[in-house]
């Protein structure tokens, strides 16, 4: 009975879906497998620049070298600045994007006329372009007239320099980061927790479970997948930054800022070293390939959750 | 959660938060209507005689103050990120949604390594790609064009288009479909009568939100352009060393290049949670 039911089913869309399931799916994807093509050539490009020594202004010394640069970057102490200041980076934004867009979210929880209005508003600054945020927070730390430079000298710091000094660099561009992508946390968090069943918790306030109990055993292992989506995603952006930190200071005071694209770009336009600034970027594609390969893993599975696949 | 009443603590920390949140953009909106003197003025004061010269000498072109006159076309950077990020877009669109389709409809092989492939694409560093995309667009005559630009920033709007598309029509039951080809109807019709309608919501938001990431897009255009056809996120940074003082036409370029976003921000809000998450969170 059941194996008719299904071969009736099965054999009831066949006209149709046989039709379509020949070469028509292959000519609408098309295009997109061209610009993946398209994208495939310069990537393979890019790998073998990385073991060549090409340098735009010895352009005769151009040679096939195998892990000549790798190797000579193993053994660079600015290299290995970029990596400390890439993750340095990446752990102080991610970490306090995902504090701060947890607490928010939990402030938000509970719809009223307030939270609504500041989901909305929170929006804002991540609708702003990196770029032009970092140049924002620029103004505002100028100097002469920047309101922070006013009021960090009120409350008793006239000595502190937001991005100009090199002890300070780091917190400022982390901070306009934070100001950018916390948001971004926050309204995917959000979204998940407004998304949990409510069961679990109406039972264990009718228990008089405790608040902690509560947060850690119940609510944070339900919004998991939530938190561990956005970090991945926060994660991927933050060890590729280049938009802030180049608005910014272009990588400076110093070698400070100089993050893992900074650093390449340096190479690359200021060195004219197209081997070695390849190398630095595929190291860090390497890095970012690792994250997104288990980053799709995780949102493929709240993908499915979402659209009813699962 | 636990209680209805309204609790002091929450209530200062909610207006923390949408002080942080929101100062930049106000302190930025009210000094791009201050002249260069009540800028400079110490201590900052919050009220001022407005004055629209900032935008007006950023629109004719003609800026500075005290010293003398320099030309900056700034419009023309505005005008490039229009250009660029609507063709961006339409060019998404039309490559994407059939494809968006084809991966939610058909099984096919190859299909979803295809899908994964574009998606890797938006994780991978962009500089990768750009270095030898300079060489190659130098010789093929594509550095300095919108045609070439529009066609790397299918990087960050196609694959945003194709999974936030495809949910869409997953989400619509393919039974409407095949009853309407049983009406003896071709499958370019039904695509287009049933399945483009049903899923317009979902096309729409992935429209926005791909023009958004496109407007908000800097280091193509640092890489591939010159100032003839680069957008305002990388005009605003060269702006900024050109005009040096002039702080209060700065923050009027920085306002109008924020402005498009802020307004499409408003519309897209429905849908923002499932387009930022590429479709893996509903909103």
């Amino acid at each position: 009975m059941s194996a008719a039911n299904s071969s009736a089913t099965s054999t009831a869309p066949a006209p149709l879906r046989s039709r379509g399931a020949g070469a028509l799916p292959y000519i609408l994807s098309l295009p997109a497998l061209l610009v993946c093509v398209g994208i495939l050539i310069p990537f393979l490009t890019a790998v073998f620049y990385s073991l060549e020594r090409y340098n735009l202004a010895f352009p005769q010394a151009r040679k096939f070298i195998w892990f000549g640069n790798y190797v000579k970057l193993a053994y660079s102490s600015e290299f290995w600045r970029t990596v400390e200041v890439s993750l340095l980076y990446t752990v102080f934004t991610v970490g306090f994007e995902l504090l701060i867009g947890l607490g928010i979210a939990l402030l938000l929880w509970r719809r009223s006329f307030v939270t609504n209005l500041l989901n909305v508003l929170l929006i804002l600054p991540l609708m702003v372009a990196p770029a032009i945020a970092s140049l924002m927070w620029k103004l505002m730390t100028n100097a002469n007239f920047g309101v922070l430079s006013y009021i960090v000298t009120v409350l008793g710091f006239p000595n502190f320099r937001w991005a100009t000094s090199p002890s300070s660099a780091l917190f400022t561009v982390v901070l306009v980061d934070i100001w950018v992508y916390t948001p971004f946390i926050a309204i995917l968090l959000l979204a998940g927790l407004r998304g949990l069943p409510r069961q679990p918790f109406e039972a264990a306030e009718l228990d008089g479970v405790p608040q902690t109990f509560v947060f850690f055993r119940i609510l944070l292992p339900m919004l998991l997948p939530y938190v561990l989506t956005a970090t991945l995603f926060r994660m991927l952006d933050s060890i590729q930054q280049f938009d802030i930190i180049y608005a910014m200071t272009q990588g400076g005071p110093g070698d400070t800022l100089m993050v893992f694209q900074i650093q390449s770009y340096l190479q690359a336009f200021t060195f004219t070293n197209i081997g070695r600034s390849s190398a630095i970027l595929m190291v860090l594609w390497a890095i970012t390939y690792v994250l997104s390969k288990y980053f799709m893993s995780t949102w493929t599975r709240l993908r499915e959750r979402a659209h009813g696949l699962a | 959660m636990k209680s209805a009443s309204f609790s002091p603590v929450r209530g200062i920390l909610m207006l923390i938060v949408a002080v942080f949140f929101l100062f930049p953009l106000i302190w930025i909106v009210l000094m791009s209507f201050e002249t260069n003197g009540d800028i400079l003025r110490s201590p900052p004061r919050l009220f001022f005689s407005p004055t629209l010269h900032n935008y007006v000498s950023l629109i004719l072109g003609k800026l500075g103050g005290g010293v003398g006159t320099m030309t900056v076309d700034y419009m023309r950077n505005m005008m490039n990120s229009v250009i660029l990020s609507v063709c961006s877009v339409v060019v998404s669109l039309i490559l994407g949604v059939p494809a968006a389709y084809a991966f939610a409809r058909f099984k096919f092989r190859g299909g979803e390594d295809m899908a994964f492939t574009l998606l890797s694409f938006r994780f991978a560093p962009p500089l990768l790609v750009l270095l030898p995309l300079l060489r190659y667009f130098q010789v093929i005559g594509l550095y300095d064009t919108y045609f070439g630009l529009v066609w790397v920033y299918q990087l960050i709007t196609l694959p945003l288009v194709l999974w936030i598309v495809r949910g869409y029509f997953e989400d619509v039951s393919e039974d409407i479909e095949l009853a309407y080809r049983l009406d003896g109807h071709s499958w370019l019709a039904t695509f287009f009568k049933i399945a483009i309608p049903l899923a317009r919501p979902g096309i729409a938001a992935a429209a926005l939100l791909a023009f958004i990431y496109a407007w908000n897009n800097f280091i193509f255009a640092l890489i591939l352009g010159s100032s003839s056809v680069q957008p305002v996120t990388v005009g605003a940074l060269a702006f900024i060393t050109a005009s040096g003082i002039e702080y209060g036409q700065i923050a009027a370029a920085l306002v109008l290049s924020v402005i498009p976003t802020l307004v499409l921000a408003i519309f897209t809000q429905r849908y923002l949670v499932e387009g930022l998450s590429l479709g893996a969170i509903k909103g």
